[in-house]
């Protein structure tokens, strides 16, 4: 019955890509924004919905296992706040530069920005690589989730091969209006299955009072922060959160927004989502930590899972899956679809070669590139760890240590192409750096001292923008006339 | 009170809120606040103070308004 749901689920989301795609206007600019059409709502929808993935839902839930309440601090209301703030001062002036510059993608922006060809390739590399950990989140965990609540009858590749089927189709079918509309019907069936979730078991654990007294009888520790989360790491792991001003898909959603207003509703409601979403997620962590005692290490994962299957009728248990699944791939396509069009306009498009290819072959190229990619990081998913916390972390830093670029590009006039270039290289090597000393070390912070790699990256990052700025011949005029007009 | 001064009101109201996530003065405390352990209470609220202060900075000081 589980697996019907979820075959159910995953026709009904095809569903929703083929009637957004009756409205597909057949231009470029409909394919890859939507005609920049996109109201309120559905901006708010889909920004959050691109934004949660498996990581809020199975990674939150384990890590909350693991360290308690403190997760959500570290976290979500760090999210709450960060994240909003970044789509006031950066979010809405890139749409409104992209609007009369018609850019598509960030790498266009980028290149425009510093007139750079050699910084727009070197950050089309960057942000690729980057993106392969996040999508590794998806792909692991779908096959997690199926794995799971079937039993171990279907094993984890299976799943990870479905979710990367599924979101290709609707996508390359649908374009960004399908992964918007998408994203909205998912990102309702993940918030709404959550919530249900959560009210099920508590009330099946003897309401929330008695789970809790439970928690406080044998996990004492899990319901304060203590020795598991020091204030440290807390405060530096506000940084993470930063990476959303550099995430290639939640810069190609923006794009879409039908006018500076619409992003009113987005930057309002977001902390309201994210408390809606975490909440439960980290309370079901540490329920589970006296429900389901002794899960080590990657084990962790599967908390959320675990704690449906035990306490809530198969119907609620495939719905929930689908949840999962709803989270997972609303993430996943809009990475699909902006390293896509990525490939497409920065390279393919911008050096030339549409010359000599059709525009078929364009898209079938495009294509290529995205499957090959999710390819390679099926390949990595079977032979990596399962903590799905982990990846997203390593992810997230590399693209919040960026944010100094896009920053000085909204916001400094002075600040030059060598900056550009400089600060992309030095993150870049900060981040092999950290991530070969760090990844095999549990809860790796600089030195044992509590403060997270991001923190030292991003103060690195920010001091060479400037410094090499300041050293450099300052940026043409013309150029710089054309952003601060 | 001018647009100018309403949206540097805002912005300091912001950076407070920055600092008033570091929480340390919960980090130890076990107690039940609103039915859930006050180091969560504390941050979901937070959440909707960070709305709340969000919609103002919307309203009052949207950054239209400056270009």
């Amino acid at each position: 019955m589980t697996l019907g749901i979820i075959v159910v689920y995953l026709g009904l989301v095809m569903l929703v890509g083929m009637i957004s795609h009756r409205l597909f206007r057949g231009t470029g600019e409909d394919y890859f924004l939507a005609t920049r059409s996109i109201g309120p709502f559905i901006l708010l929808m889909s920004l959050f919905g691109t934004h949660m993935t498996a990581f809020s839902m199975l990674g939150a839930s384990a890590e909350a296992y693991r360290r308690g309440i403190g997760v959500f601090g570290l976290m979500a209301s760090s999210s709450a706040l960060v994240v909003p703030v970044v789509f006031y001062f950066v979010g809405v002036r890139l749409w409104a530069l992209g609007k009369r510059h018609g850019y598509i993608t960030q790498v266009q922006f980028f290149r425009d920005r510093w007139d750079s060809n050699a910084l727009g390739l070197l950050l089309f590399v960057v942000l690729v690589l980057l993106l392969i950990p996040y999508l590794l989140i998806g792909i692991k965990g779908g096959g997690l989730t199926l794995s799971l609540i079937t039993g171990g009858s279907i094993p984890e590749w299976v799943g990870s091969l479905t979710v990367g089927g599924v979101v290709m189709a609707y996508v390359t079918y649908g374009g960004l209006r399908g992964t918007a509309w998408a994203n909205t019907f998912q990102t309702l069936v993940f918030m709404t299955l959550g919530a249900l979730a959560f009210f099920w078991i508590v009330r099946d654990m003897g309401g929330l009072d008695v789970a809790l007294g439970r928690v406080a009888e044998q996990r004492a520790d899990l319901l304060v922060r203590g020795d598991r989360i020091s204030p440290l790491k807390q405060l530096s792991y506000l940084c993470i959160p930063l990476s959303v001003g550099m995430f290639p898909h939640i810069f190609m959603h923006w794009l879409t927004a039908r006018r500076a207003e619409t992003f009113r509703t987005s930057i309002v409601g977001y902390p309201l989502c994210v408390a809606a979403v975490w909440l439960p997620s980290v309370l079901l962590g540490v329920l589970g930590s006296v429900d389901v005692p002794g899960l080590e290490g990657p084990a962790a994962s599967s908390i959320l899972v675990r704690m449906i299957q035990g306490h809530a009728p198969e119907l609620l248990a495939g719905l929930l899956a689908a949840g999962v699944f709803a989270a997972i791939m609303s993430s996943l396509d809009s990475q699909v679809l902006s390293l896509g069009t990525m490939f497409t306009q920065d390279i393919v498009r911008h050096y030339g070669f549409h010359d000599r290819m059709s525009e078929g072959r364009q898209i079938l190229v495009g294509r290529l590139f995205v499957t090959g990619l999710l390819l390679v990081t099926y390949a990595i998913s079977l032979v990596a760890p399962s903590s799905i916390f982990k990846f997203g972390i390593w992810s997230f830093t590399g693209f919040a240590a960026l944010f100094p670029v896009v920053l000085a590009a909204v916001f400094w006039k002075r600040s030059t192409r060598a900056a550009a270039i400089a600060t992309v290289i030095s993150v870049a090597v900060m981040w092999v750096y950290f991530f070969v000393r760090g990844w095999s070390v549990p809860d790796y912070t600089v030195a044992g001292s509590g403060i997270m790699p991001v923190a030292v990256m991003l103060l690195v990052a920010s001091g060479v923008m400037v410094v090499v700025s300041l050293v450099t011949r300052p940026p043409d005029r013309q150029v710089v006339q054309r952003f601060f007009e | 009170m001018t647009g100018r001064s309403v949206r540097a009101l805002l912005y300091a109201a912001l950076v407070l809120l920055f600092v008033l996530h570091q929480d340390s003065w919960l980090w130890d405390d076990p107690r039940i606040v609103l039915g859930l352990p006050v180091g969560l209470t504390y941050h979901v609220v937070y959440c909707l103070v960070a709305s709340l202060l969000l919609w103002l900075l919307v309203r009052l000081a949207w950054p239209e308004a400056d270009q």
